[in-house]
């Protein structure tokens, strides 16, 4: 079994013990009921979705110093990746805040960036899918992907000022023990479910590059 | 580096030549700015006092919907002629461009936004007069940020199929903080600034404005490589 499989077993196993830990072996919050489980999955895919958009960053950086395509090609690997993370994140994050909150949407910082971030890098993904040339898709993706990282931080920050209603996230100390580990355990599972997916994608889309390097395209 | 206002200087002073021969652009702007305020009226009604609270919001909205149209055809005459080719032999630095064509982008909205703040006065029954010197401010800071962030996406469109869709794709979530900031301080202003948070979003549209300024004309020649 070659190394890049392995990782992916480990992440699945590793997400099925904090799923079956998370579900079944805990027990549910006092004060938010059963529903507080989807926070499990929900902290630490959010947490996927920030490391994801921030590689992008890394990448298109790493792409405009050296112009090689290889950044690129891991940049749009690990944006798919944030969208798809994003979409998760808000998914499990409304399925909390009905029972929670009272109402499917709040205009919260957190979920409004989160909810920005996603047609951000959308846009990111179709002026990709618009541009023929590899040299130039990459060059313009990655100052999107830099623009972005610098904009979202102060779109985060304008939201909060206009209005605040999250929790605040959990600190150690605010969590009973057994509680924090599995959340850790989720942190750990995810990640590197995310290092497995992107080096996948980026296999392929290395491929698919080659590909479309190799001779003219056939009508 | 004093070459580099006065090539600015230039494409600018181009471009209000050609837009001044024909002028067909901007007259099309504000009948549709004025078409979007009457929208507004037409969709929440003729409440007045819902109209009134609602003005800074309504008449910025209506910027960055006609802006956006405006703000798409900044590189339009270059692209329809020739395309980056052309924009890259102007002599000097690249970033040239993007200095005349922010100036440009400016005047335009600076020319929009002095029909449209009198005519929302009217038709939604705010007095902006009365707050005339803060709003100024306000509007200078809102313009700029518009006008910064939508050049430099404006550049990076124009050679896609689908830019009229593209560009407020990149935009509108860019200019999220200007938007929040520039209405915040708008009804802070109207309101009389009673709880003091007008300073709050002023310096919050300033520090966004000069953030994306220096990150925008230090990656801008990149978009234009070819």
């Amino acid at each position: 079994m070659n190394k890049l499989a392995m990782l992916g077993w480990i992440a699945i196993a590793l997400i099925a013990v904090g799923t079956v830990l998370g579900l079944a072996v805990l027990p549910a919050d006092a004060l938010q009921g059963e529903v507080q489980r989807l926070l499990y999955v929900h902290v630490p895919v959010a947490w996927v979705m920030m490391l994801a958009f921030f590689v992008v960053f890394l990448m298109s950086i790493l792409y405009l110093v050296q112009r090689r395509l290889k950044w690129d090609l891991l940049a749009v690997s690990a944006a798919e990746l944030g969208v798809l993370a994003a979409v998760l994140t808000l998914i499990l994050g409304t399925l909390w805040g009905r029972p929670t909150w009272g109402i499917w949407w709040a205009w919260d910082p957190r979920v409004t960036t989160t909810a920005l971030l996603v047609p951000i890098y959308t846009g990111y993904l179709v002026v990709r899918s618009m541009t023929e040339d590899p040299d130039r898709r990459a060059r313009w993706a990655a100052v999107i992907g830099l623009i972005a990282f610098v904009q979202v931080p102060i779109v985060y920050l304008s939201v909060f000022w206009w209005r605040s209603l999250h929790q605040p996230p959990s600190s150690p100390q605010s969590m009973w023990s057994a509680y924090g580990l599995v959340m850790l355990l989720g942190f750990v599972a995810y990640t590197l479910a995310f290092a497995y997916l992107w080096l996948r994608r980026y296999r392929l889309a290395a491929t698919e590059l080659e590909l479309e390097l190799s001779g003219p395209e056939e009508g | 580096m004093s070459e580099l206002p006065r090539r600015a200087a230039a494409i600018l002073w181009k471009d209000i030549l050609s837009e001044t021969r024909t002028r067909q652009g901007f007259t099309a702007m504000l009948s549709f700015a004025a078409l979007v305020l009457f929208m507004f009226s037409f969709a929440i009604g003729v409440d007045n006092d819902l109209l009134a609270r609602l003005a800074g919001g309504l008449l910025w909205v209506a910027i960055v919907f006609t802006g956006t149209l405006s703000l798409g055809r900044t590189f339009q005459n270059e692209e329809l002629a020739g395309g980056t080719h052309l924009l890259r032999l102007y002599p000097g630095d690249v970033r040239a461009i993007y200095l005349g064509k922010l100036a440009g982008n400016l005047v335009v909205l600076a020319a929009l936004e002095i029909v449209l703040f009198p005519a929302a006065a009217i038709l939604y029954g705010v007095d902006f007069a009365a707050q005339a010197g803060p709003l100024l401010l306000v509007a200078a800071l809102g313009t700029f940020g518009f006008s910064v962030i939508g050049t430099f996406f404006s550049a990076l469109t124009v050679h896609l199929r689908a830019r009229e869709l593209l560009l407020p794709l990149l935009l509108f979530p860019a200019l999220v903080p200007v938007v929040l900031g520039s209405v915040g301080a708008t009804e802070a202003f109207l309101a009389g600034d009673p709880l003091g948070r007008a300073g709050g979003w002023l310096r919050l549209l300033a520090s966004y404005d000069v953030i994306l300024f220096v990150v925008c004309l230090w990656i801008f020649p990149v978009v234009l490589e070819e």
